[in-house]
């Protein structure tokens, strides 16, 4: 029952494109791809987050899928079809060289988020000074290949796009779903409340902390490239560097991290949000939208905690807080 | 490379490294008593520069007048951040604790966007190069440094000597014993964030006399700071500093040497480098 | 001076007290002796309001402590000595004195008091630079107690005082608890160590799972049969 309507529900998104959605059916199209890839991202992310691996710097991967991917068209002319494994593995590399110290010595909570703050920079920066090959913070146009060009995956038709990023999307709730399942539950909770009673009760902490952390940073990697195909431009800001990363992180909290459709309803909120105050505001008033989108997240944290956790914030990282003063 | 370049370098690193640690101390202190990362520091720096450039170039105050005028500021701001933001989640999870400053900072950003634009703004002061065996050096980085330590030695001073700074250090010691010496937590937060705010708005005025500001200005030192806090030690003040010069060196050395963004992308893989070896600061003894 | 009425409490879900009864005279040492997980470290954290009662009140001198935060409790004359010690390790000893005179009314009287500690703990004296943390557990255990006399306080809560201490230092311990009390205090000690703690004590409770079971005299607890078997060790 539950498989058929979530059958019913893919099929009814797949139509989508062909609805008559109006004169705005190309905005609409536009704004929905973006959902989806980022929704992906998010749900990506999230298989880190609910074990406690807040991560700050998932724009690394991004932004390292996103340019080895476009470095490798424009300059070799090598398709994204032979770039997204290679901008994969790179990631899953680069998440294997950061992440099997953390994990071994115990890199947690703030310090882990730092750490990973810092590789975020760490791949923002070095974007920005190669920049003879990248174009620097002012970001890179993807060569051209052709309004239809599967060899390049390039196409100018939304409906196209839209159709790959529903797939992709569904590829990583499928993903989240299986590491969910493979699981017991005990063994999650354990992990993201304490990972000493993980580890005494022969659950290999380290090992699994790594694998949720190499598919997550892989799974990143091949949302950038999606994002540089579907965009055709990029820059270090927008795939880079703590603010996406940032973005991420308040989708999936938003929407809730320890829930199949979380990130993804976290994303389209915020992408929702976004767009709705940049239409609003247009470039009449620069900085208020974002200013706006900023009050409203620091607001949302603070008064809504509970609603978008819900039951579930037990199950937050904090491992045993620290006794707060008695006030 | 001339080796007086590189030795010009090295001492304008020095010269940075005092303003940094400043940002250091005053993040350390917050992050080590209220146990908060406050992501929207440095974005305090921001607005205590541009107070001093408004209030200079509008109201034609005094510099100086101007600069203490942004401490008080900064460090009313820092009060009203904690009442209004850290407070009410001081037991969240950290992960809300992060996003609520990191909201805190999209929005300081793109409101300061907002209201003054993009503009790099500087107070151009006519201050004097000084010549020293070949060496130029800015006359306004060296009073930047002797007033930053000055301030060290203040720091330094309230929290060994006053009941309220022992208290201060105490707190992230034992928050639960802290209570039963009769001393209200809420208010060691409150002076703390005050105290943190001060040292910001020091840093803008002293900042803002050497460099131009800008609404992203936060960006550029914001993560270098939290990774000095964190290199230093939590709670280790002296780490705080040798952080930060560490840092600046770092910085200005390899800025010349290579490029600025290089130097940077360095600094940060030492950072790195440096959690998995001293995840206590590089000062910390080993267990 | 202190009353305790009724008072059930616990943690969550968790009821760790039920209607418990107590009374401090003043001037007198009272003990609470039960076994491991019997409540008496709640009893001591409802008492300094780190543990909110659920049912019941606590006053002292008759008044009640109603809500009265942690922090608002050691300026109404309680110094709770916790568990464990709870000194600030990374300040020396003479930090961690000032620390227990934080309140307005006790940094007054500091010169003074001060002085008084440290002639009942010499050795604190000696160290008075050092690092809290790098005393000896009893040495430890003396700061902790000289912190809580900062205050200058009207009762004195010691919580488990011999916890992790060589049975040489527990017997030192205890006579300097016992000058403390010749010093006028009034204490509430909670303890492991029954024999001692009954010999120090005028009164005590048999606390156990959460309920006061018996209460008397200290001497005449001592002689029960089954306080002896359970807990002297007789």
């Amino acid at each position: 029952m539950k498989r058929l309507l979530a059958l019913v529900g893919v099929a009814l998104l797949a139509l989508v494109p062909w609805l008559p959605l109006g004169p705005a059916r190309l905005y609409i199209l536009h704004v929905l791809v973006l959902v989806l890839i980022w929704a992906f991202v998010g749900t990506a992310w999230a298989l880190m987050g609910r074990f406690g691996l807040v991560s700050l710097g998932h724009g690394a991967f991004l932004g390292l899928g996103a340019y080895t991917t476009t470095l490798l068209w424009n300059f070799l002319g090598v398709s994204p079809w032979i770039g997204t494994p290679l901008a994969a593995g790179l990631a899953v590399l680069l998440a294997l060289v950061l992440g099997y110290p953390c994990f071994r010595f115990r890199v947690v909570g703030h310090y882990f988020a730092l750490v990973t703050l810092a590789l975020g920079e760490v791949i923002r920066l070095l974007i920005i000074a190669e920049r003879d090959w990248t174009g620097g913070s002012l970001g890179l146009t993807l060569k051209d290949a052709g309004a239809f060009n599967l060899a390049a995956i390039q196409f100018a038709d939304k409906r196209i796009f839209y159709l790959v990023a529903l797939a992709v999307w569904l590829v990583g709730l499928w993903v989240w779903w299986w590491v969910d399942r493979s699981m017991t539950r005990s063994a999650l909770e354990a992990i993201g409340e304490d990972e000493t009673a993980a580890a005494s009760v022969g659950i290999p902490v380290t090992g699994f902390k790594l694998r949720i952390t190499l598919l997550s940073a892989g799974l990143t990697a091949v949302g950038g490239v999606l994002y540089a195909q579907y965009v055709t431009y990029i820059n270090p800001g927008t795939l880079a560097g703590i603010g996406v990363s940032l973005q991420i992180v308040f989708a999936v909290v938003l929407g809730g991290m320890y829930t199949l459709l979380g990130p993804t309803v976290g994303t389209a909120l915020t992408i929702a949000l976004a767009e709705y105050l940049r239409v609003a505001f247009g470039v009449r008033f620069l900085g208020m939208a974002d200013t706006i989108y900023g009050l409203a997240l620091v607001l949302i944290i603070i008064f809504l905690p509970a609603g978008l956790y819900g039951g579930l914030r037990e199950l937050v990282l904090r491992r045993a807080a620290p006794p707060r003063a008695a006030t | 490379m001339d080796p007086l370049l590189v030795a010009e370098a090295a001492i304008n690193g020095i010269l940075l490294g005092g303003v940094l640690a400043l940002l250091a101390l005053g993040l350390n202190l917050i992050f080590g008593v209220v146990d908060i990362v406050w992501i929207a520091y440095v974005e305090l720096v921001m607005l205590g520069m541009y107070a001093v450039y408004w209030l200079v170039t509008l109201w034609a105050w005094p510099v100086v007048l101007a600069g203490m005028a942004a401490v008080g500021l900064v460090a009313i701001l820092g009060i009203l951040v904690h009442l209004l933001i850290i407070a009410p989640i001081l037991s969240s999870p950290p992960v809300n604790q992060l996003l609520a400053t990191g909201g805190l900072l999209f929005f300081l950003q793109s409101f300061a966007t907002f209201l003054w634009a993009t503009d790099h703004r500087s107070l151009r002061l006519a201050l004097p190069i000084l010549e020293v065996g070949g060496m130029f050096l800015s006359f306004a980085r060296l009073l930047a440094f002797a007033v930053s330590l000055l301030a060290m030695l203040g720091l330094y001073l309230f929290l060994t000597r006053t009941y309220i700074g022992t208290a201060i250090r105490a707190v992230s010691q034992d928050r639960e014993a802290i209570a039963l010496m009769g001393v209200d937590a809420r208010k060691v937060y409150i002076v703390t964030s005050g105290v943190g705010g001060a040292m910001a708005g020091l840093a803008a005025a002293l900042l803002i006399i050497q460099y131009s500001v800008h609404p992203y200005f936060g960006a550029a030192f914001g993560p270098l700071t939290f990774m000095i806090v964190v290199l230093g030690g939590l709670g280790n003040m002296f780490g705080a500093v040798v952080g930060s010069l560490l840092m600046s060196e770092v910085i200005s050395v390899g800025g010349i040497i290579t490029s600025t963004e290089m130097a940077y992308v360095v600094a940060f893989v030492l950072f790195i480098v440096a959690m998995f070896v001293r995840p206590e600061g590089i000062l910390s003894r080993r267990e | 001076m202190l009353e305790v009425s009724s008072v059930t409490a616990g943690y969550g879900e968790f009821t760790a007290l039920w209607d418990v009864n107590l009374v401090v005279n003043a001037g007198e040492a009272v003990a609470v002796v039960g076994p491991n997980g019997a409540g008496k470290t709640t009893l001591m954290r409802v008492i300094s309001g780190l543990v909110r009662v659920r049912a019941g009140e606590v006053r002292l001198e008759g008044r009640s402590l109603g809500a009265e935060p942690a922090h608002g409790i050691v300026a109404r004359g309680i110094a709770h000595v916790p568990e464990g010690r709870r000194i600030f390790p990374k300040l020396t000893v003479e930090e961690n004195l000032k620390m227990g005179a934080f309140l307005p009314a006790a940094r007054r009287r500091y010169a003074g008091t001060v002085a008084r500690v440290y002639e009942l703990f010499p050795v604190l004296a000696e160290r008075r630079r050092q690092r809290a943390g790098t005393l000896s557990g009893g040495e430890q255990q003396m700061l902790a107690i000289g912190r809580a006399l900062m205050s200058g306080p009207k009762l004195i809560l010691l919580d488990e005082p011999s916890l992790g201490l060589a049975p040489v230092m527990v017997l030192r311990l205890f006579d300097l608890i016992r000058r403390v009390r010749e010093e006028g205090y009034t204490i509430l000690i909670v303890e492991q160590n029954v024999r001692q703690v009954l010999s120090l004590a005028d009164r005590a409770y048999l606390l156990e799972v959460g309920r006061i079971r018996v209460e008397g005299r200290a001497a005449d607890l001592a002689d029960q049969d089954f306080v002896r078997q359970a807990y002297v060790g007789l």
